[in-house]
């Protein structure tokens, strides 16, 4: 129950709890925090925040310094309101604790993403999987290069029984490069197919290539079969080419362009999608957002920046992070125009944060690696996610043994928001959280401490994607509907 | 809400979940030390009193601790749904407490019960 703060009289001085505000055509809104809930402020409301902005007061004395603005019932009712949704409170109320609300037992498992073969065929420069920072030994470990059918079909088994009653499942591929181990990837969604039938589970199917060994056959068959499909490029041929090469040192760019434009062209069963890592030399986001859009034809093109050690010269450091983030920014405002003329745009980074702003998450965990998602390694041991597939030091149990959930619940123990201390005073932990853990661990040499060299980056993209979600709230509202379910 | 409107789904939520907290403010569950506006709380049954009140009396304070232990019999006696610690006055021994007229002067007269 909302204790009334507001009451004529009332001997508590109040205060500003806590919410990060923002402005988006023209209104005034507030993020609050940690619920997540996003609010438009009237006139009294904003002037109350304002007047409670330069330190506590009693509340009588707030509305008699507004009464000549507005009437003392609106402003006793707006006192009321606000200390609803906890933007006020009294003074000396504690912080609000953040809860360790461990996810319940037996939590069901939703993607699994099978690593068909740690082998690749290309040597980009900046690989996590064979590259400077890799965890696991992928050229003289005990992994096995491929995956067996029978590995494979134990997983397909593991991912029916882990995910319980959900009525659908996903199962993505992931490699080394995942082509290199077709037969498997035949057998493997055919089996999975025969079996969800069988169970009466939807499995859908998806998959990240580089496209080099994309053939008319294989093509054929993932439009069949509705495999959705990411594709690892990095833009054109001179970006493509720097970082993204054979064992050789030769580009694939000339490789991968004739192939890519095929798959566009023949496979319109499911939206095919780009996945950029940008480096310090990789950073033209619009030349390459307009080149994999418009020359190629992806329906969606998604920017991470690469994994690796500071030390490393192709990693992005400050002055990139704010390059990246100004661009990011000037494609994330055309999206939203588009978005107000109901048209699509290719930006997917934008898309998914108004997502989760829409939907208000605020997050215990970055991801839902090690809960809902887990990855599996060419020899059929889970691990937290695909990037750290073959960890000893991240197992999950096997697929043929199943989940080891007391693994499972002391990884989740670790790495609840709660233990993350310097998380607890930023506003954007519900949607961060941390930020990713293969990052952490290649940063920091472990998986259970946050990003803080995002920080800056994850609040100014984060109060980007607020205003563009307020904008959108006021100028197209129906659209926000996208995003529901 | 007059003063702000819910934009996103979680606004939504905690919109009706305010709308339902004022709904239900007389027919919450509060604690015995709550003061609801119409006066204090009076629980009902034992499971709600705060008895004998090792840690704080029903005020939070520690004056009243350690009630008499007869006053605790009788809570239970009068009170409380759950019949294990007293004789069934109802059918077995009406008369139980026929002697005892205060039971903070009389309770030596609550009489043996001998199913």
């Amino acid at each position: 129950m909302t204790p009334a703060v507001a009451e004529p009289g009332a001997m508590a001085p109040i205060a500003l709890r806590e919410f990060h505000p923002f402005e988006a055509a023209g209104e005034r809104y507030v993020y609050m925090v940690p619920s997540a809930g996003v609010f438009k402020l009237d006139d009294p409301s904003a002037a109350v925040i304002d007047a409670l902005s330069t330190g506590p007061r009693m509340p009588d004395d707030i509305v008699g310094e507004l009464s000549g603005r507005f009437p003392e019932e609106r402003l006793r009712e707006t006192l009321q309101e606000l200390a609803g949704i906890k933007a006020v409170g009294t003074a000396d109320a504690p912080r609000e604790e953040v809860v360790n609300d461990l996810p319940p037992e037996g939590f069901p498992l939703t993607t699994m993403v099978l690593n068909v073969t740690n082998k690749c065929n290309l040597a980009c420069t900046y690989c996590y999987e064979y590259g400077e920072d890799k965890i696991v030994d992928t050229t003289f470990g005990d992994q096995p290069k491929f995956m067996l059918d029978e590995t494979a079909r134990d997983s397909v088994e593991f991912l029916l029984k882990e995910s319980g009653d959900l009525p659908v499942a996903h199962l993505t591929f992931f490699g080394g490069e995942t082509l290199l181990n077709f037969p498997v990837l035949q057998d493997t969604v055919a089996y999975a197919r025969r079996r969800g039938a069988e169970v009466g589970k939807r499995i859908e199917f998806s998959l990240t290539t580089n496209a080099t060994l994309l053939r008319p056959d294989i093509i054929e068959w993932l439009a069949e079969n509705e495999i959705g499909v990411t594709v690892s490029i990095d833009g054109p041929k001179e970006m493509q080419d720097r970082m993204r090469v054979f064992h050789s040192g030769r580009g694939s760019y000339e490789t991968v362009q004739p192939k890519i434009k095929e798959l566009l062209r023949k496979h319109r069963t499911r939206p095919i999608g780009a996945r950029v890592t940008l480096t310090r030399e990789n950073l033209d986001i619009r030349r390459i957002y307009e080149h994999l859009r418009e020359d190629m034809g992806f329906w969606e093109i998604g920017f991470a920046p690469v994994t690796t050690d500071s030390a490393r010269d192709y990693a992005l450091e400050d002055e990139g992070l704010d390059d990246m983030l100004g661009q990011f920014e000037e494609l994330a405002f055309e999206w939203l125009e588009a978005a107000v003329e109901n048209e699509h745009h290719g930006f997917s980074n934008v898309k998914d944060t108004l997502e989760e702003i829409h939907k208000g998450v605020s997050k215990a965990y970055p991801c839902g690696a090690g809960l809902g998602l887990l990855g599996v390694s060419t020899a059929g041991e889970v691990s937290l996610c695909h990037r750290f597939a073959g960890s000893d030091d991240h197992g999950f149990g096997t697929v043929t043994d199943g989940i080891d959930r007391e693994q499972q619940r002391e990884f989740l123990e670790d790495h609840h928001i709660k233990n993350k201390t310097d998380c607890h005073t930023c506003w954007a932990r519900p949607i961060c959280s941390g930020g990713c853990y293969h990052e952490s661990q290649v940063r920091n040499g472990s998986t259970t401490g946050p990003n803080l060299h995002f920080c800056t980056w994850v609040r100014s993209w984060t109060h980007t994607c607020l205003e563009i979600y307020g904008e959108l709230a006021e100028r197209n509202p129906e659209f926000l509907a996208r995003f529901d379910a | 809400m007059k003063h702000l409107k819910p934009i996103n789904q979680k606004a939504g939520r905690i919109e009706a979940q305010i709308q339902r907290e004022l709904a239900a403010d007389e027919l919450d569950v509060v604690g015995l030390e709550s003061r609801p506006p119409d006066g204090p709380h009076i629980p009902l049954g034992c499971s709600l009193v705060f008895f004998p009140g090792w840690e704080a009396d029903s005020q939070g304070g520690t004056a009243g601790l350690c009630q008499p232990v007869e006053r605790d019999l009788f809570d239970c006696h009068l009170a409380c749904f759950w019949p294990a610690h007293v004789p069934d006055q109802l059918n077995h021994s009406v008369d139980w407490t026929g002697k005892c007229a205060s039971a903070q002067k009389d309770w030596r007269k609550l009489d043996l019960v001998f199913p």
